[in-house]
């Protein structure tokens, strides 16, 4: 599992983004491995989706270092490398399954004759790989939002691409297809090779990814894998680790925070939380 | 940028389109109807209907493509598609370029059927080439494609967007010199006329009207307008951001 020889597939070091007055990710440096399901955890709005946008070079003020795939994120080669789905669907509601996915085929890997052949190829697979063959001529716009966002995904899966985004992919779906997704995952970073960022506020899918990457507030609380954060945590699973280190943190902030400088208690009911051990 | 991708936006608009006939039988049939209802409108006095009729088939496609380009663009705004093309290796031009093509062959087959319609059917009198009259309908749709795209920027919705049409609209809809020859107006608003496109896009017609052959004044009334469109095409494309906050 140790393989230090190879280059991460993400590397961020003193990574901060700020949309507006707020900062929303706080000098976050971390390494995310090759070919291996790495999860970003933690509450909504925590910064999970901004990290993400960050990565595939579509978000805007972001400063410190970020490398993706040996370039700075964002950098026009990487743009046919890495497939992203966006937490929302993004497709077009007014086009078929195959009619949308045959359009961002054509933009990754454009021309006719071979090119086209293998689009076709492409495109067949990624609609096999999410099970929907069978809706592959209905409009995405009379699907049900769970096959929508799996249209959303089957776009991302065009071309194998080296590094998956994923933003929160499971969102709404039952747990049938969440079982079958996180195969899917699985079978793509094993099969083919593919480094996958998954992000999730559901925290039993924690435990389905190789290493963990939990935010909360825009700061990193842990990078780790699951089992070693369990052991480090004493905890039975990856929430009570998550809520174990969400404690602790905030109980290091009231310590170093003074008190004296406004007069209405900072914490919810102004009672103490329990004490880090 | 790069012709397979640009075409491949082209047809993904058109197969869009497709699956929505009432907008197309909307877009390609009101210019229709109005110009027959302005026909009988100007029943007793043919010449009105010459000038106001031969100023309409340039604004219709200008209209018509404003509004389209505006909703679809903000569509692909607010539906993460366009954050998602823009992650991925597509131009801004190739985009762009895509919208102008799939738009602009609509606009050449409302132009037809309109221009088609007044001339023969409606006995609109035109000493010009009817060639003419379809090219600044042709230019006064791509303007109307640029214009769209640009404002969808400042959209924050669709309500929003719609609004755009009477701000951006209907100031150049008076001004043009559709109700009233523009050297009759007030000299503030002759000055203000001067600057806007479709003053140019109605001239153009009106040369076409007045004149059998190609004048200097049309090929700079031509010129003008496409000089317009590409400049609101390059703000267009400035408006599209890879990165967005």
């Amino acid at each position: 599992m140790m393989n230090n020889a190879e280059p991460p597939a993400i590397e961020a070091r003193g990574l901060t983004v700020v949309r507006g007055p707020r900062t929303v990710l706080r000098d976050l440096t971390f390494t995310v491995p090759k070919g291996q399901i790495t999860g970003l955890l933690g509450p909504s709005g925590c910064g999970k989706s901004t990290l993400m946008r960050a990565t595939v070079g579509t978000q805007a003020k972001v400063t410190g270092t970020l490398n993706v795939l040996d370039h700075p994120a964002g950098a026009p080669a990487l743009r046919s490398r890495i497939g992203y789905v966006t937490q929302s669907p993004s497709v077009y509601d007014d086009l078929t399954v195959r009619q949308n996915l045959d359009y961002f085929a054509a933009v990754l890997d454009p021309g006719r004759g071979l090119a086209a052949r293998r689009r076709h190829d492409h495109v067949t697979r990624a609609i096999e790989d999410v099970d929907l063959t069978s809706h592959a001529d209905a409009l995405a716009g009379n699907l049900s939002g769970g096959q929508r966002s799996r249209v959303s995904l089957a776009v991302a899966l065009i071309g194998a691409p080296e590094l998956l985004v994923l933003d929160e992919p499971t969102v709404g779906l039952d747990p049938v297809l969440r079982r079958d997704l996180w195969n899917l995952f699985h079978s793509i970073a094993a099969d083919r090779g593919t480094t996958i960022l998954v992000s999730s506020h559901v925290m039993d899918e924690a435990e389905r990814c190789h290493r963990l990457l939990l935010v909360r507030e825009g700061e990193l609380l842990a990078d780790d894998t699951p089992q070693a954060l369990r052991t480090r945590t004493d905890s039975e699973t990856v929430e009570a680790a998550f809520l174990h280190l969400v404690d602790e943190a905030i109980a290091a902030q009231r310590d170093n925070t003074p008190t004296t400088e406004n007069g209405t208690p900072s914490t919810e009911n102004g009672t103490p939380s329990r004490s880090p051990r | 940028m790069n012709a397979h991708r640009t075409l491949a936006t082209a047809a993904r608009v058109l197969r869009q389109l497709r699956h929505d006939p009432r907008s197309i039988a909307l877009m390609l049939l009101v210019p229709c109807v109005m110009l027959l209802l302005l026909r009988y409108v100007f029943d007793g006095s043919p010449q009105t209907f010459d000038s106001i009729g031969a100023s309409l088939l340039g604004i219709f496609p200008l209209i018509t493509m404003f509004l389209v380009t505006s909703i679809a663009t903000l569509r692909e705004r607010t539906s993460g598609t366009l954050e998602r093309l823009l992650a991925m290796p597509l131009a801004k031009g190739d985009l762009i370029a895509g919208y102008a093509l799939a738009f602009g062959f609509l606009a050449v087959i409302q132009s037809l059927l309109a221009t088609g319609l007044a001339l023969w059917a409606l006995g609109l009198d035109v000493t010009g080439s009817a060639w003419l009259l379809l090219l600044v309908a042709l230019l006064d749709a791509l303007l109307g494609t640029a214009l769209g795209l640009f404002v969808s920027a400042f959209a924050a919705s669709e309500f929003q967007a719609v609004q755009f049409m009477p701000a951006v609209i209907f100031p150049q809809l008076l001004l043009c010199g559709l109700f009233t020859p523009r050297d009759n107006m007030a000299p503030a608003l002759e000055a203000i006329s001067d600057v806007l496109p479709m003053s140019y896009a109605v001239d153009g017609m009106n040369e076409v009207l007045r004149h059998p052959s190609v004048t200097g004044a049309f090929v700079r009334d031509a010129v003008i307008v496409a000089a317009c469109a590409v400049l609101v095409l390059a703000l267009g494309a400035a408006t599209l951001r890879r990165r967005t906050a």
